[in-house]
C-alpha cells in the first residue's frame, strides 16, 4: 500500500486530466495557429484551458499566459517585470522558492540591487517589515503566498493594500504555486500584478503553469519567436499539458471546500502524531495561518534522512525539510531563516485532496516506529559522542 | 567500413606465456565491440584489427580506448595497394587530422612501414612521393626529427592501411590475464578507482556492496549501481552484489565499545567477501583502502580487518594521496557519480571517535557476542547480483 503524502512535492494527476491529455495528444495534434479547421480546433481547446485557469483565478482569461512550469511561470512575471523597470532595486522575502530567489539573484549581476526581508519566528513576513524594505527606487517586489516547506501563508492581500495606500508604483509579483488548488483564489483582492502557478501541484501535469497578469501591467518576454501567448512566450502551444491544466484547475473549483476538509485532516495527522510521539512539535505555531495541505514536523534530535528511509519501507512517502539533512545537501534557507537547528528533524508531510483518514493514521503509526527504529542507533551515537 | 588499428605494449614482452595474453586482449577486444554493426576483429602479427560499419565509428573508438592491455588506437583508411590511392589517402587524413586538432598544422612525417615486400616502391620512395603529396594540398612543413602531425603508411601482405590518428589506450594487461577477485565497492570516490587500478593490472572483478535500509536510501544504492556499470565499461567489474547490512549492522554497533565499531563492520565485509570469493572462484579482495586516511585505515587497523578474512587483500591506493586518486576518479569518469550527495554508508553508524588501534582481544570478544559466521553467511546468501 502506498500513503502519498508529497503533495507538495507533486501531486498525481487526476484521471479527468489524463483523459483530456490524451485526447489533446490524440485528437488535437495540428498546430492551434494554423488556419484549417483542425487549427481552430485546437485553438479553441487552448482558449477553453485558458478560460478555465482564469476561472481558477477569478481572473479574466486575456490575462492567463501559459507557461512551462511553475519556475518559467515565475520567472517571466520577475525577470519580464525587471526587464521594463526603471529602478534597480528589488524587495523578495527571504523564505521564497529558489525559482523565485535565483531569478532575483541573477538580476544582481545586472547590475540590481536585491533586498530580502527576513521573516518572524513563525515564518511569516510583516507586512512593516516589506513596506520598510521598500525605497524610492524599487522596482519590482515578489512575496509568495504559501511557503512550500513550512506552509506559512503571508498577508500578500495587506501588502497590495498597503502598496496601495502608499501609492507605490511598483510590480508586485506573487508566487503561488504552492498555493492554488485547494482553496479559492481571487486575484484581483490580492493588489498583485502577475501570480504564477503550477500544473503539477494541483494533479494537472508537469511541464505546465501560469502566470497571471493584470490587465494593464507589463513584463517583457523572456525570449523571442512566433509570439504565441500574446507574444509573452514564443514557441508552439504545449497543448495537451495546457488542457491538462486546464482540467485540473476546472476540477479544483468544483470543490471548493477542499481546502478545509484537507486542513482538518493535515490537523488530525498532526495531533496523531504529537500523541504517539511526545517529542515531536509543529515547526511553527500551528495558530499561524497557513496552507491547508501542508504538515511540517520537528523531531528533535533526529536525523532526517533515515526517518524517510524508514517510514518508505512502511509504505509512507513524505519529504524532508532538515536544516541540515546530509552533509553534501546543505542547509534549507527556509529552516535557517525561521531559526531551526541543524540537529533536528523536519519532516513535511503533505496533504491532497486524494488524502484519506486511513492515511493519515497509517502515517501517525509509521512515524511512530520509523522513530522508535532510528532513534535505537541515534542514542548509541550520542552516548559515545561524549566521551 | 572502418578499419582501427589497436596496438598492445607490455604483452611484447611476455615469453612463452605472450599467447595467452594475446587470445586474452582479443577476447576482452571481441568483447568491447561485440554488438556493433559488422563487428569483426582479427590478431594479425603485432596488431588487433578491429572492423566496424562506419556510422560506429566513434563508438567502437570510445570503447576501445577502455580496453586495458591496449596502449593506443588509430582509425585507418583501408586503401588498395597502389601508391595513387595512398597517396590520397594520406591527404585526407592529414587533413582529418589537423580539423580536429589545428596545433597539429606546425610540422609533419610521413612513417611507412613495407612489410609486404611486392609493394614495387621502396619505403623511402613512399615516404617522399606521399609527404610530396601531402605538402602540397595542405601545405604544412616536414620536419623529420619533431613533427607534431605523424602519417602513418602500412603496407602488410594483408592490408594497406593509411592514418594520422593516434588515440591513447589504457595500457595495462588485459583484464582477467591475472585472475579473478571481489571488489568491495562503496559510493565514494577510492573503491572505483581501486576497482579500475586492479582490472588494469589483469584482474577481473565482481563489486560487493552494502546496504543498509532505512539508513541508507534507494538513490544510495543507484549510485553504487552507477558507479558498477561505469566500472563495467572498462570490463574491471562483470556483476554488483547488494548485500544488506542493517541488521548486522546494529547488532555489531550493540556488540561492543562504540570506537571499536567502524572495525567490526570491515570485518564483517571481509567475511562476506571471503564467502563470495569462494563462490565466484575469486583469488583476492580488492578494497579502497589508503594508509593513515581514516581511523580504519592504520596499520594496526588494516591488520585487525585482513586477519578477519582468509583470502589476500588487494589494497591499489594504499599510497595514493586524495589528490591523485581524486584526478585519477575524474579520468575513469567515477567522480561526477561519487560526487552525488547520497550517502553509502550511513554517518549515523560511524561513531564520533573511534579507535586508531583497537586490540585485537577487544573485537574479537565484541564479536564472541554474536555468531559472526553465520551472520556472514546469512549476508552472503541473501545478496542479490545485479549483472552489469
Amino acid at each position: 500500500m502506498i500513503v502519498y503524502l508529497d503533495n507538495a512535492a507533486s501531486t498525481p494527476p487526476l484521471p479527468e486530466v489524463l483523459a483530456a491529455v490524451t485526447h489533446a495528444m490524440t485528437d488535437l495534434y495540428a498546430n492551434p495557429s494554423s488556419a484549417h479547421g483542425l487549427g481552430a480546433a485546437a485553438a479553441r481547446a487552448l482558449e477553453q484551458a485558458r478560460g478555465e485557469v482564469a476561472g481558477l483565478l477569478r481572473a479574466q482569461p486575456s490575462e492567463i499566459v501559459f507557461c512551462g512550469g511553475g519556475t518559467e511561470a515565475n520567472a517571466l512575471g520577475l525577470l519580464g517585470a525587471a526587464a521594463l523597470a526603471r529602478g534597480r532595486h528589488m524587495v523578495v522575502s527571504a523564505i521564497e522558492h529558489p525559482a523565485v530567489l535565483r531569478s532575483a539573484e541573477s538580476l544582481v549581476s545586472k547590475g540590481w540591487e536585491l533586498s530580502k526581508v527576513a521573516p518572524a519566528p513563525n515564518g511569516r513576513v510583516t507586512v512593516e517589515s516589506v513596506m520598510a524594505a521598500l525605497r524610492p527606487d524599487t522596482a519590482v517586489l515578489a512575496v509568495m503566498l504559501a511557503n512550500n516547506e513550512i506552509g506559512t501563508l503571508q498577508s500578500v492581500a495587506e501588502i497590495g493594500r498597503a502598496l496601495r495606500a502608499a501609492g507605490r508604483k511598483l510590480h508586485f509579483h506573487v508566487d503561488a504555486v504552492q498555493f492554488a488548488g485547494l482553496v479559492p483564489l481571487d486575484v484581483q483582492a490580492l493588489g498583485a500584478d502577475s501570480l504564477a502557478i503550477s500544473g503539477h501541484k494541483l494533479h494537472g501535469p508537469k511541464g505546465t503553469g501560469a502566470l497571471w497578469l493584470r490587465k494593464g501591467a507589463r513584463v517583457a518576454p523572456l525570449w523571442d519567436g512566433g509570439r504565441q501567448e500574446n507574444g509573452l512566450r514564443s514557441g508552439t502551444e504545449n497543448l495537451p499539458g495546457w488542457v491538462g491544466l486546464g482540467r485540473a484547475a476546472a476540477l479544483c473549483q468544483q470543490s471548493p471546500q477542499a481546502g478545509e476538509a484537507v486542513a482538518a485532516l493535515r490537523d488530525r495527522l498532526e495531533s496523531q502524531i504529537m500523541e504517539a510521539i511526545p517529542e515531536a512539535r509543529t515547526t511553527i505555531p500551528a495558530t499561524t495561518p497557513r496552507a491547508p495541505h501542508i504538515a511540517s514536523l520537528l523531531l528533535p534530535g533526529l536525523p532526517a534522512e533515515p526517518l524517510l528511509h524508514a517510514l518508505e519501507a512502511r509504505g509512507v512517502y513524505a519529504s524532508a525539510g532538515a536544516a541540515c539533512s546530509t552533509r553534501a545537501h546543505g542547509p534549507s534557507h527556509v529552516l535557517v531563516a525561521i531559526g531551526i537547528s541543524e540537529r533536528d528533524a523536519v519532516l513535511r508531510f503533505s496533504l491532497s485532496r486524494l488524502t484519506s483518514e486511513s492515511d493519515v493514521k497509517v502515517a501517525a503509526l509509521a512515524l511512530r516506529e520509523a522513530v522508535d527504529e532510528i532513534a535505537s542507533v541515534v542514542k548509541l551515537r550520542r552516548r559515545n559522542s561524549k566521551p | 567500413m572502418t578499419t582501427i588499428l589497436c596496438r598492445y605494449g607490455e604483452l611484447f614482452l611476455k615469453g612463452g606465456n605472450r599467447h595467452i595474453f594475446l587470445r586474452a586482449l582479443a577476447n576482452n577486444v571481441r568483447a568491447a565491440v561485440r554488438d556493433l554493426p559488422e563487428a569483426k576483429v582479427s590478431v594479425p602479427h603485432g596488431r588487433v584489427v578491429v572492423q566496424v560499419a562506419d556510422q560506429a565509428r566513434a563508438e567502437a573508438c570510445s570503447r576501445l580506448e577502455r580496453v586495458f592491455g591496449l596502449v593506443s588506437i588509430s582509425p585507418v583508411a583501408n586503401v588498395a595497394a597502389d601508391i595513387d590511392a595512398i597517396c590520397a589517402a594520406a591527404v585526407a587524413e592529414a587533413q582529418a587530422a589537423v580539423a580536429r586538432d589545428p596545433d597539429l598544422r606546425r610540422s609533419f612525417k610521413i612513417e611507412p612501414h613495407r612489410s609486404n615486400k611486392h609493394f614495387p616502391l621502396q619505403s623511402h620512395e613512399i615516404a617522399c612521393r606521399a609527404g610530396d603529396a601531402v605538402s602540397v594540398a595542405t601545405g604544412i612543413p616536414v620536419d623529420v626529427h619533431n613533427p607534431a602531425l605523424r602519417v602513418g603508411i602500412e603496407i602488410s601482405p594483408q592490408a594497406t592501411n593509411v592514418f594520422a590518428e593516434r588515440r591513447p589506450a589504457p595500457g595495462g594487461l588485459p583484464a582477467g590475464v591475472s585472475g579473478r577477485a571481489i571488489l568491495l565497492l562503496s559510493g565514494g570516490i577510492d573503491s572505483p578507482v581501486a576497482g579500475w587500478l586492479a582490472a588494469k593490472r589483469g584482474l577481473a572483478q565482481e563489486a560487493l556492496t552494502f546496504h543498509s535500509p532505512p539508513f541508507t536510501g534507494e538513490k544510495a544504492k543507484d549510485k553504487v549501481i552507477a558507479l558498477a556499470r561505469e566500472l563495467s565499461r572498462w570490463q574491471a567489474v562483470s556483476t554488483l552484489w547488494i548485500a544488506g547490512f542493517t541488521e548486522t549492522q546494529k547488532r555489531l554497533r550493540a556488540a561492543g565499545r562504540p570506537e571499536l565499531a567502524v572495525v567490526l563492520y570491515r570485518r564483517m565485509m571481509v567475511r562476506v567477501a571471503d564467502l563470495l570469493c569462494d563462490r565466484a572462484h575469486c583469488g583476492a579482495i580488492v578494497t579502497g583502502e589508503n594508509l593513515g586516511q581514516v581511523a580504519s585505515q592504520t596499520l594496526t587497523n588494516m591488520r585487525n580487518i585482513e586477519v578477519a578474512g582468509r583470502h589476500l587483500i588487494l589494497r591499489p591506493l594504499l599510497t595514493y594521496d586524495k589528490v591523485e586518486t581524486t584526478a585519477l576518479a575524474r579520468r575513469i569518469g567515477t567522480y561526477d557519480i561519487s560526487a552525488l550527495p547520497f550517502e553509502d554508508c550511513c554517518s549515523l553508524f560511524v561513531p564520533a571517535h573511534p579507535a586508531t588501534a583497537a586490540r585485537l582481544s577487544d573485537v574479537e570478544r565484541a564479536e564472541a557476542t554474536l555468531d559472526v559466521a553465520k551472520e556472514a553467511a546469512d549476508i552472503a546468501e541473501q545478496a542479490e547480483p545485479i549483472v552489469l
